[in-house]
C-alpha cells in the first residue's frame, strides 16, 4: 500500500496513534506482571505497579534520638545531632518536613524551624538534623519530625532468588522447571522424526489410499484432546506405564503428530520435483533421498514445527495433569505449580508474578529468537 | 533414576529406534524380502516399492490411530457405560444425567458465548492490526509485540490477567489496573462516553454485522422463490438466519440495559465474581492471545492481494474505508474463514484459562472444564465421556469442512 499516493499521508498520524494504542493495550498486562515481579510484597500491595515506574512521594514520622542520652552541650545550648534514618533505611531525598501532623510540609529541606524561646530544629535533605535549645527544652522525649521524601523507583531481584533458589518447597520452582524441560525436549524431538518419514511418504510416494490418509490427517488435526484423556489414561494404566514421564512423552507425541505430518507434507510437496527424480535416476533409494535431500531441504518446516511443539508442550497443563502428575507431586510441571500457587498464595503477587514470569521467560526467548519460523509455520499450517 | 537422565535416554532410544527401524526395515525389504537381482529383479523392485510407503508410514499411523482415532470411538463407548456398574452398558443414561445438571447447561451456554465472541473479536482485532501495521514503518516491531502473547501459556496469561482484575478493599490503593481505571469513572461525561456510548456503538455494529451475515445466508432462498430455482442447504440457511435474528434481538435488548443499568461508581469491583460478565473477562484473555495469530495470517493475505485491484479502486475515487471493506476484505474472505474456524477450535478446547482463573465458579463453567471436573473430581467417567462427545459434536462441522476443503485442494 505504501506506494499508492495519497493513501498514506492523509491518515498517517491517525494510523500511527492507533497502532501505538493497540500495542500498548497488548503489552501492558505482561509488562505489569514483569514490573510486579521485581517489587517487594509491601510495594505491590501498597500501590499499583504503574506507580513503581515513577519516583514516589512518601510521608513518614520519625523521632530524633533520646535527648537525655544523646544531647551534648555546645556554646551554652544543648544540641542533639544525628540522622533521622537508621543505617541503610533512607527512603529517599527529603523534600519538605514539619514538626506537627497538622502541617507535615511546613519547612523545606535545610530550613531551620523556630520552635519558640530559642529552640530550633533543622533537617536537611539527607535526613541529618540538629535540634538545639536550653536544658529544659532538650529533654524528655525526642522531637518528632514528619518527613516527606521522594524515593526513586526501587526494584529487587529477591523474588527471583526466592522462586529459583532459596524458597520453600511450595514456592521453589527449580524442580518444576527441570520437570518441564524433561517433558518438553523428548516430546518435541520424537514426533519430528516419526512425522518426517510419514510426511515424505504422503508427499512423494505413490500408493493407493494416499489421498484418504491425508484427509484423515487433516481430520485428526482438529480432534479435541479431551476425547483422548480417559481411554488413553486407561490404556496407560493397563499396560503398566501409569502416570509418568513416559506417558506424557507418548501423549504429546501422539497429539503433535497430525500437525507435524500436515506441516511437513505441505512443505515437502513444494520441493522441486527435478531434484528427486534426478536422484532416483542416479540410483538413490527412497531412504537415501529422504535423509540426504529431503530432510536438509525441509529444515524451515522442521524448525516451524519444533517451535510449535515446544511452545505447546512447555505451556501445556491438561496433558501434564492427566498423564504425568501423580499423587506424590514429584513430577509437577511449572504450569501446574502456578495453578497451585494461585490457590494457596492467591494474594502474594510477588510470588505469583515471579513464578509466572519464570515459566513465561523461556517461551518468550524462543519466540523472539525464532519468530520467522513460527510465522512461516502458521501460514503453512492453517488449513487453506 | 534421574528424570533428566531418563529423558536423555528416551531421546536416544526414541530417535535412534525410529531411525534404526526405518533403515533396517528398508534394508530388509531390499536385500532379503525382494532383492533387486536374480531372475525376478524387475518384479521384486515393483513389489518392494508397493510396500515401502507403508514402512515409512507405519509408526506415524500407529501413533495416530492409537492416540487420536481409537480414543474417539472408545470415548463414545465409555459415554454409554457406567464405571460403577463395572462398565455395564447403560444406554443414554449418562447423557440424561448430564442434561439434568444445571452446570452442564451453564457450561454449554458459556461455550456458545465464547464461540461467538472470541473468534469474532480476535479476527476483527487481527484484521485491524494487520491493516494498520502494514502501513507504518515500525509495523514489524508492532506486529511482534501484538503476536507475543502466542508464546505465553494460558496459565501464565491467567496470572497476568488476574493481576489486571485484582481487587483491593475500597480504602486501599487499587493494584489491579481495571479497578484503578474504574474508580476514575464518576458518572460524568467521560463515563457516559465510555460506558454508554461506546457499548451502544459496539452493540449496534455487532447487530448490523450479524444481520448482514444472516441476510447473506437467507437471501438465496428468497431469490430462488422468484427464479423458481433451488437454493442448497435450505434448513442450514434457515437455521443460520434464525440464529442471526436471535442475536440481533439479544443485542438490541441489551441496549436498553446499557442505559437503564445503575453503575456502582466509586466502588472497587471483584470483577471475576460478577455472573455473566465475568465470562467476558475470561474471554478477553483468549482474545488477547489469539489476536496475534489472526493478525499474522491476515496480514500475509492482505499482502497477497493484487495491487491493481486496489489502484483501480483508488483511481475510481474510493476512500480508504471503501478500499478496505469493499476491495480488500472480500478478496481475503477465504482466509478470514480459515482464521475464524481455527480460533473456533481453540475456543472449544479452552480449559486452562477457566481452570486457572475461576475454576468454573461464579457461572463461568465451560465444557472442557466441566468434563475435567467430572473426570477427576467426581470420578464419573461416563458423564465425562458424554461431555467430551458433546465437544466432539461441536467440532465436527469444522472437521468435515476442513477435510472437504483439503480434498478439493488436492484434486
Amino acid at each position: 500500500m505504501d506506494n499508492i499516493a495519497g493513501s498514506k499521508s492523509s491518515l498517517g498520524w491517525a494510523v500511527n496513534i492507533s497502532v501505538v494504542l493497540l500495542v500498548a493495550l497488548w503489552v501492558f498486562p505482561t509488562f505489569g506482571l514483569l514490573v510486579s515481579s521485581f517489587r517487594t510484597a509491601d510495594q505491590i500491595s501498597g500501590s499499583g505497579w504503574w506507580a513503581a515506574l515513577f519516583p514516589s512521594e512518601q510521608t513518614e514520622r520519625y523521632r530524633v534520638a533520646d535527648p537525655d542520652d544523646n544531647r551534648i552541650e555546645r556554646d551554652g545550648l544543648f544540641v542533639v545531632e544525628g540522622n533521622l534514618f537508621e543505617e541503610g533505611t533512607a527512603v529517599g531525598e527529603i523534600q519538605s518536613w514539619g514538626t506537627s501532623s497538622r502541617d507535615v510540609s511546613a519547612y523545606q529541606a535545610g530550613e531551620t524551624a523556630d520552635l519558640g524561646d530559642g529552640e530550633t530544629f533543622t533537617v536537611d535533605s539527607d535526613g541529618n538534623y540538629v535540634w538545639s535549645g536550653n536544658d529544659e527544652q532538650i529533654s524528655g522525649r525526642g522531637q518528632r519530625a514528619f518527613v516527606t521524601a521522594i524515593s526513586p523507583p526501587e526494584f529487587t531481584v529477591r523474588n527471583y532468588d526466592n522462586i529459583l533458589f532459596s524458597g520453600g518447597p511450595g514456592d521453589n520452582m527449580a524442580k518444576a522447571f527441570f520437570n518441564t524441560l524433561t517433558v518438553t525436549i523428548p516430546a518435541t524431538i520424537i514426533p519430528i522424526v516419526v512425522a518426517a518419514f510419514a510426511a515424505y511418504a504422503l508427499a512423494w510416494m505413490d500408493f493407493p489410499g494416499r489421498a484418504l490418509l491425508i484427509a484423515a490427517v487433516v481430520g485428526l488435526l482438529v480432534v479435541p484432546l479431551q476425547l483422548a484423556l480417559i481411554p488413553l489414561l486407561k490404556l496407560h494404566v493397563d499396560i503398566g506405564i501409569g502416570k509418568g514421564y513416559l506417558g506424557a512423552w507418548l501423549a504429546h507425541t501422539g497429539f503433535g503428530l497430525p500437525l507435524a505430518i500436515y506441516l511437513l507434507r505441505n512443505y515437502m510437496v513444494g520441493l522441486p520435483r527435478d531434484i528427486i527424480e534426478n536422484a532416483k535416476v542416479d540410483g538413490a533409494t527412497d531412504f537415501q533421498i529422504f535423509t540426504k535431500i529431503i530432510l536438509p531441504l525441509s529444515f524451515p518446516a522442521l524448525a516451524s514445527f519444533a517451535i510449535f511443539q515446544f511452545l505447546w508442550t512447555w505451556n501445556d497443563l491438561l496433558v501434564a495433569k492427566v498423564f504425568l502428575i501423580d499423587a506424590t507431586g514429584q513430577t509437577t510441571v511449572m504450569t501446574d505449580q502456578i495453578v497451585n500457587l494461585l490457590g494457596t498464595r492467591g494474594g502474594n503477587w510477588e510470588i505469583l508474578a515471579t513464578a509466572a514470569f519464570v515459566s513465561i521467560a523461556v517461551p518468550l526467548c524462543v519466540f523472539f529468537a525464532m519468530q520467522k519460523y513460527l510465522v512461516r509455520g502458521l501460514l503453512a499450517g492453517s488449513v487453506k | 533414576m534421574n528424570p533428566a537422565f531418563q529423558g536423555l535416554i528416551t531421546i536416544i532410544i526414541g530417535v535412534g529406534g525410529c531411525i534404526a527401524y526405518f533403515y533396517l526395515s528398508n534394508q530388509f525389504l531390499d536385500k532379503v524380502l525382494y532383492p533387486a537381482k536374480g531372475p525376478k529383479a524387475g518384479q521384486n523392485i515393483n513389489k518392494a516399492n508397493m510396500i515401502r510407503p507403508w514402512l515409512f508410514l507405519f509408526p506415524a499411523m500407529f501413533a495416530l490411530g492409537l492416540y487420536l482415532a481409537y480414543p474417539v470411538f472408545e470415548t463414545l463407548r465409555l459415554s454409554l457405560t457406567d464405571r460403577d456398574q463395572g462398565g455395564a452398558f447403560v444406554g443414554l443414561a449418562n447423557y440424561n444425567q448430564m442434561f439434568g445438571e444445571p452446570k452442564f447447561w451453564e457450561a454449554l451456554r458459556n461455550n456458545l458465548l465464547w464461540l461467538i465472541v472470541v473468534p469474532a473479536a480476535s479476527t476483527a482485532f487481527g484484521l485491524l492490526a494487520a491493516q494498520l501495521t502494514d502501513r507504518i514503518k515500525w509495523g514489524s516491531v508492532a506486529k511482534s509485540l501484538i503476536f507475543m502473547p502466542m508464546a505465553i501459556s494460558f496459565v501464565g496469561a491467567g496470572v497476568i490477567f488476574k493481576l489486571v482484575y485484582e481487587t483491593r478493599p475500597a480504602d486501599q490503593n487499587q493494584i489491579g489496573i481495571l479497578n484503578a481505571v474504574w474508580l476514575n469513572f464518576d458518572g460524568g461525561i467521560g463515563s457516559f462516553l465510555m460506558l454508554q456510548l461506546l457499548p451502544t456503538i459496539i452493540l449496534l455494529c455487532f447487530a448490523g454485522i450479524v444481520a448482514y451475515v444472516g441476510w447473506i445466508f437467507v437471501r438465496p432462498i428468497a431469490e430462488s422463490r422468484q427464479n423458481g430455482g433451488g437454493a442448497g442447504f435450505v434448513p442450514l440457511r434457515l437455521f443460520v438466519g434464525a440464529g442471526a435474528l436471535y442475536l440481533v434481538y439479544l443485542s438490541i435488548s441489551s441496549l436498553i440495559g446499557v442505559f437503564t443499568f445503575d453503575y456502582p461508581y466509586g466502588e472497587p469491583q471483584t470483577w471475576l465474581t460478577i455472573p455473566f460478565w465475568n465470562s467476558f473477562l475470561l474471554m478477553v484473555v483468549l482474545i488477547w492471545i489469539q489476536t496475534g495469530f489472526a493478525m499474522v495470517i491476515l496480514s500475509a493475505a492482505l499482502r497477497g492481494i493484487p495491487e491493481e485491484t486496489i489502484e483501480a479502486a483508488i483511481v475510481d475515487g474510493a476512500n480508504p474505508f471503501q478500499v478496505f471493506f469493499k476491495i480488500k476484505v472480500p478478496q481475503i474472505m477465504g482466509t478470514i474463514v480459515v482464521v475464524w474456524t481455527t480460533i473456533t477450535i481453540t475456543v472449544l478446547k479452552v480449559f486452562d484459562i477457566v481452570f486457572a482463573m475461576t475454576n468454573g465458579q461464579w457461572e463461568t463453567q465451560v465444557l472442557a472444564n466441566y468434563m475435567f471436573d467430572k473426570l477427576f473430581r467426581a470420578n464419573d467417567w461416563g458423564v465425562g465421556s458424554a461431555a467430551a462427545i458433546v465437544i466432539m459434536i461441536m467440532v465436527s462441522p469444522i472437521l468435515i469442512w476442513n477435510v472437504h476443503n483439503a480434498r478439493k485442494e488436492m484434486k
